[in-house]
């Protein structure tokens, strides 16, 4: 069932476009990850949603009640829209307590219990609900703005960059948190994010912003092994793009005669790898093409770049036609080839055939 | 729990933002509007009577003479204030001078004391002061605080990195102090130089008493003696023109050089100089400005108290006046701030051109001298508004003009601690847009608010000569008390009204001194 509908959105901010016409179906009880770069529209796409602004045009609608209808919208204040943003927002003045419960009316049967229930929920002791935001961490303000923002039980939860302010660790830690509470919680909920790990990782469903339009819309694994075009194909992570003759299912490229995800077509054709499925063995430096079999492709390791558990690799094709760029190889840390080493490059899986 | 599922949604409504926007620009514009009525007056009075007129009241003798007394009077204080409050400051914040932070405080104090008071002592000290001499004397003393705070809190962010660069580039002592130290105080004491100047030429109490002419004394005299006349008017449009020759000589030499440090990481803390020998030289400096500008008042003071005994302590006059004075000043205080709202929202959420102008207007009217202020006032009710002429309406109104930018500064700044997403979380958890504003916004403003509420407070309980021309007949503050029995030479029958000013100033000076310490950081 569908919780959020958004119908041909467009915004404008004098003459810069922030959005061009977003069309986005929400799941019910589902986790929906907007990512794109800074200036995308993102920020302003989850504005428009919470009703701190209106669109120039276009519909929203959860669970089938209208919200905004171009410039004529419901506020912000009677969506029932939970929303946490980059830095928490705690108010400075009140407590913890105060904070969790602040969208709680007074009257509220068992108040206090359920501001205890929430904490509990985000998993912060329940002692410091007498504290003041700047004397927790910023771990913890994160879960106390979610607490906040669940009190009222929202019907969506709208998440802006509410990770980022986190170090590395305690970042992946609290998305995984985060997710299984909402998913436990069974509430629909959006995440604006510029990070393409965090929007994989954490939605079911990925959609990604381009100049304030959505340049595609799926679950997070189509997406990084089938984007509709290099550009998101980049940006959802290294990708290695190549010129090839396609037919029968099979492309015919610089890497040699590899499977494609596209059997019906054929002719001239861009392909996409992703690093990780190109694989190494090293070989003798006397040997040549003819020496092994004929469909071996060889390369000559230019730069490795140490990063711990993968070495990225920049690998030259030996028998590639001049000016081709160096390709890009994650290989397990463990047996790197030197820099200067001749390799043999096989293919593991399916290319992507771009439309 | 079934309070907050599914909320009762109303119809669409057009955005609620742009209702409240309007609502609050509309508020911001009436302000300025009023605030714009001092100089709308003016140059109206300047348009009405002609061009004959004017060149007959202001190209006269008296005009040139009071020209004359108004240039040397600000010529020779501001650079005097300069010198002492720098060196001053220098010695309390990079030496180690002993008992530093005492002699900060006391270079801070004077403040308490309102400029007619530290002449009133003097006076009564020295019976024979008078003329340029004597007003530069008590107007440094009493004026020379304004540069010391603003230049004692600039050299304790200096970063001494600077200064250890300079040196070990080859300048000496002096040449660091002048080459680097120096321009670096710049903003700080353009700053602090033209609130001075604009007080010179504002002050009335101060320069009667030692019988010295400036243009608000000769326009006091003028509306005294004729009442309503254009010379008076005209008098007042040449002091506002000396306004604005102060204001754009600041604008136009401040200039554009970056102040702020460059380079990411924490100044390091410099390291005191240390006097040596000359440690009891330099004592001599701030021990002398304090005896100067606090034991002269406070010995004068104790003398005519005793001189005056217990008669001097007429309950039925001093009572109403402690009483009035305090009313005033809330009352005051209270609408100076109201009004300040919208202007210090707009100027922070919704920064534009059209809140550029408006601010622009506030700051100019703030800026004018009290009697400008008070003879427009005068003129506007006898004219146009007569049920309000001499009633506590025109003063309070008065007092809202000439001290919005006290109460705007503050509430700025409080309500840019408050940042838009949390207005935003508080809606998104079912306020109103103006409940946002009221439960979050204002509630986070209101520490500034009240800074700023207790600063116009100050302002209006030593306010002397716009209480002088508005005020009803029959209502007496503390200051016009005391004016009226120093007029009559009474000086002891004035010295408790002098005391009650400056024991209710002196908690506001404290906390004016804290805050330019937490500024600064420390």
């Amino acid at each position: 069932m569908t919780a959020l509908e958004l119908h041909a959105l467009h915004k404008s901010y004098g003459p810069v476009r922030a959005l061009g016409g977003v069309d986005l179906r929400v799941g019910e009880g589902s986790r929906t990850a907007i990512v794109g770069p800074s200036g995308s529209g993102k920020t302003t796409l989850l504005r428009i949603i919470a009703g701190f602004e209106a669109p120039d045009a276009g519909r929203v609608l959860l669970g089938g009640q209208l919200l905004a209808d171009g410039p004529a919208i419901v506020p912000a204040h009677q969506r029932g829209i939970g929303y946490v943003p980059q830095d928490g927002a705690l108010f400075p003045h009140l407590t913890v307590a105060d904070n969790v419960g602040f969208g709680l009316p007074r009257d509220t049967p068992q108040r206090d219990q359920r501001i205890a229930e929430l904490m509990d929920m985000v998993a912060l002791d329940a002692a410091m609900l007498q504290r003041r935001p700047h004397e927790l961490s910023g771990g913890q303000q994160q879960r106390v703005a979610l607490a906040r923002a669940l009190a009222q039980r929202p019907r969506l939860m709208l998440l802006d960059e509410p990770f980022s302010a986190l170090d590395t660790g305690l970042r992946a830690a609290t998305r995984k948190a985060v997710a299984q509470l909402l998913q436990a919680a069974g509430i629909t909920t959006i995440l604006v994010t510029h990070d393409q790990a965090e929007a994989l990782s954490f939605a079911d469903q990925v959609a990604v912003m381009r100049d304030g339009q959505l340049a595609q819309v799926g679950r997070p694994l189509d997406l990084y092994q089938r984007p509709v075009d290099p550009a998101t194909a980049s940006f959802l992570g290294e990708a290695v793009v190549l010129p090839a003759q396609l037919s029968n299912g099979w492309a015919e490229c610089a890497l040699g005669r590899i499977e494609a995800d596209d059997t019906q077509r054929s002719g001239a054709v861009q392909i996409m790898l992703r690093p990780e499925q190109l694989q190494l063995t090293e070989v003798p430096a006397n040997a040549t093409a003819d020496s092994a079999d004929s469909t071996a492709c060889l390369g000559e390791v230019l730069e490795a770049d140490f990063c711990g558990p993968v070495c990225e690799l920049s690998v030259r094709l030996l028998n590639a036609p001049q000016g081709n760029a160096p390709l890009l190889v994650r290989s397990p840390g463990l047996h790197v080839p030197a820099v200067g080493a001749r390799v043999r490059i096989t293919v593991v899986g399916q290319a992507h055939v771009f439309a | 729990m079934t309070t907050a599922t599914i909320r009762a949604v109303t119809p669409l409504a057009r955005p609620a933002r742009q209702g409240r926007l309007s609502w609050v620009a509309a508020a911001a514009v009436l302000v300025s509007l009023l605030a714009l009525l001092p100089l709308g007056f003016v140059i109206w009075m300047a348009v009405q009577a002609g061009w004959d007129t004017v060149y007959a009241l202001v190209f006269r003798p008296r005009v040139g003479e009071l020209l004359v007394n108004t240039v040397l009077l600000v010529a020779v204080t501001v650079p005097v204030c300069v010198a002492l409050a720098v060196a001053l400051a220098w010695l309390t914040e990079r030496s180690d001078l002993p008992g530093a932070r005492t002699w900060s405080w006391l270079a801070v104090a004077p403040l308490a004391v309102p400029a007619f008071v530290h002449s009133y002592a003097w006076i009564s000290l020295v019976p024979g002061l008078k003329g340029l001499g004597g007003g530069v004397l008590v107007s440094v003393l009493a004026y020379f605080p304004f540069l010391y705070l603003p230049v004692a809190a600039a050299m304790r962010r200096l970063d001494p990195g600077m200064e250890d660069t300079a040196a070990s580039l080859g300048e000496s002592p002096w040449g660091v102090f002048f080459r680097v130290v120096l321009p670096q105080l710049r903003l700080a004491i353009w700053g602090g130089s033209l609130l001075i100047g604009l007080h010179l030429l504002a002050e009335y109490g101060l320069f009667v008493m030692i019988r010295f002419d400036t243009f608000t004394t000769a326009i006091v005299d003028q509306f005294q003696s004729t009442y309503n006349g254009p010379a008076a008017n005209m008098l007042a449009g040449v002091l506002v023109l000396c306004c604005f020759v102060l204001l754009g000589m600041e604008a136009g030499t401040r200039g554009r050089e970056r102040y702020a440090r460059v380079g990411s990481g924490a100044a390091r803390q410099p390291q005191p100089r240390r006097l040596g020998r000359f440690t009891a030289l330099c004592l001599l400096l701030p021990l002398l400005t304090a005896v100067l500008s606090l034991g002269v008042p406070l010995i004068t003071l104790t003398r005519w108290l005793v001189a005056g005994g217990m008669s001097v302590w007429q309950l039925a006059d001093f009572g109403p006046a402690l009483g009035q004075t305090i009313m005033l000043a809330l009352a005051g205080a209270l609408l100076t701030t109201v009004v300040a709202v919208p202007m210090a929202w707009l100027s922070i959420r919704a920064p534009g051109r059209l809140q550029r102008v408006l601010e622009g207007g506030n700051y100019l009217t703030g800026s004018l001298p009290g009697i400008v202020v008070a003879l427009a006032l005068v003129t506007i009710t006898v004219r146009v508004a007569l049920p309000i002429y001499q009633t506590v309406v025109t003063v309070l109104l008065a007092y809202m003009l000439m001290f919005l930018p006290r109460a705007l500064i503050n509430l700025r700044a409080g309500i840019a601690q408050a940042p838009v997403e949390l207005e935003q979380v508080a809606r998104s958890l079912g306020r109103s847009p103006t409940q946002a504003l009221w439960q979050i916004t204002l509630r986070l403003a209101a520490p500034s608010a009240a800074s700023g509420m207790a600063m116009v407070f100050l302002a209006i309980t030593t306010e002397l000569t716009a209480t002088l021309l508005l005020s009803p007949n029959g209502t007496q503050t503390l200051a016009t008390a005391f004016w009226s029995h120093t007029s009559e030479i009474d000086y002891a029958g004035a010295a408790p009204y002098a005391l009650i000013m400056v024991l209710l100033s002196l908690p506001l000076t404290w906390l004016l001194y804290l805050q330019s310490r937490r500024s600064a950081g420390r």
